[in-house]
């Protein structure tokens, strides 16, 4: 029986180069300039962002993965449950956000 | 038909702390025996989920007073030894406790005391006796104090330490701030340690000590020297804990991914020996816990009570797996990340 999101899993990430080396060369190199390293953002503040975004996207290895990121670079459960509520309402914003096209496809509709 | 002598051969650790080195080229000799840690007690007043030397309030091991008088002997006769580090379990709990910190302080020493802040409040499990009185004892002898504070806040420390151990803490903060620890000027020094309460590696040392430092003032008014960041070791209660939750092999893993060349040179055991409550010698206080007696060249294992300083400098350091967790990400020793 096969399964999908094994946690196993996450571990094959290095193995996205199969077939297509190069390119996952470039990207391994982007993301671990972008999240790797204090820059303008720090590695907790980016970890952070990374852990909204993984809620956002339902990625179940990244919000393992950034769980993680964020504890050993020093946030608390408090910081990191409130990095997922900055996530869920975007998201209910932007759900929200589209009602204004339905009002106004509505006027157009409604005579 | 002769009988076939099979020799059980143990297979090699994937986690082979001297694979790393020799990947590496490194030799770690040891520098110098400027510190002599002694672990005097196993007894402690807490039960910490991480802890590597399985302290609790049943235990029993002490080491004896003719332990502490050779001790003291060995710190007499070696202007080299400069610092005493008592740890324990909880070492105030020792019942020589304070004639062991005032006669070293008399020679000379410098000495260190590993204080869980608690047991200022506990007192002694076992016979009831008061620990009050330690902040104005430690400040008299000038002693330094570390102290384990998991974080700043209640639901890490608690996690790790029991119910109200951050409470605790902080009342006992506020006694050795009173009795000037931790305060410009002073002189008496108070460090903090943070240990990850799970299966993780400690953030950066440097911007959680300011985290610390902030919020510690401001919610508490609290004041302290230096925050130290420790890693968990894989052994005793922490690995059976990784045991049981089937974390075990990640966080080795993960150890092993995060091996740090530029942090090895900076460990603990090139520049102390641990001495435990039997006297026996180790390189550090995570031998100690696994028995892993230090030897000298000859292989006579080394004790407290035939020292020889010279032939304790020239041992060779006994490593295992649960090295890698010194020498993982900024590395971890006692006095905190090392590269």
């Amino acid at each position: 029986m096969s399964n999908y999101y094994e946690s196993e899993d996450l571990k094959k990430f290095g193995d996205i180069g199969q077939n297509a080396k190069s390119l996952a060369d470039d990207f391994f190199k982007y993301y671990g300039d972008v999240t790797g390293v204090d820059g303008a953002l720090t590695k907790r503040e980016k970890a952070l962002i990374a852990l909204a975004v993984a809620h956002a996207q339902k990625c179940p290895y990244c919000i393992d993965a950034y769980t993680t990121q964020c504890l050993e670079t020093g946030s608390n459960p408090e910081q990191m449950m409130e990095a997922v509520h900055v996530a869920a309402v975007m998201q209910a914003g932007i759900t929200l956000a589209h009602s204004v096209q339905m009002q106004n496809h509505l006027k157009q509709l409604v005579l | 038909m002769p009988a076939v002598q099979l020799k059980v051969v143990p297979l090699p650790s994937k986690y082979d702390f001297e694979v790393q080195l020799r990947r590496h080229c490194i030799d770690l000799p040891p520098l110098s025996i400027d510190t002599l840690q002694v672990n005097v007690t196993k007894l402690c007043n807490q039960v910490c989920r991480h802890c590597h030397v399985d302290a609790s309030p049943a235990r029993k091991e002490i080491l004896s007073l003719d332990g502490v008088a050779k001790c003291l002997e060995i710190l007499d006769r070696h202007p080299q030894i400069t610092k005493l580090d008592i740890t324990g379990g909880a070492p105030e709990l020792h019942p020589g406790f304070d004639a062991f910190v005032e006669r070293a302080v008399a020679l000379g020493k410098h000495v260190v005391v590993r204080h869980n802040l608690t047991v200022q409040i506990d007192g002694n499990p076992q016979t009831g006796e008061n620990k009050e009185y330690l902040p104005q004892f430690f400040a008299r002898n000038r002693v330094e104090v570390i102290s384990s504070l998991p974080y700043y806040q209640e639901y890490f420390t608690d996690a790790q330490r029991g119910s109200d151990a951050f409470k605790k803490s902080m009342e006992a903060m506020q006694r050795l701030n009173a009795a000037g620890y931790g305060i410009d000027g002073s002189g008496l020094v108070l460090n903090l340690v943070y240990n990850p309460v799970g299966p993780y590696l400690p953030p950066a040392q440097v911007g959680l000590e300011a985290d610390y430092r902030r919020e510690l003032k401001n919610r508490f008014g609290l004041m302290f020297n230096s925050l130290y960041t420790i890693t968990n070791m894989p052994i005793n209660r922490f690995k059976l804990h990784l045991d049981k939750s089937g974390q075990y092999e990640a966080y080795m893993e993960k150890l092993l991914a995060a091996f740090n060349p530029a942090a090895v040179e900076g460990v603990m055991c090139r520049g102390l020996i641990s001495v435990g409550h039997d006297g026996r010698i180790y390189d550090c206080d995570f031998n100690q816990m696994l028995q892993l007696q230090a030897t000298d060249a000859e292989g006579k294992p080394l004790s407290i009570f035939d020292f020889n300083f010279s032939k304790a400098l020239k041992r060779r350091i006994r490593f295992d797996d649960h090295c890698l967790g010194c020498t993982a990400g900024s590395g971890s020793s006692c006095g905190g990340a090392t590269a």
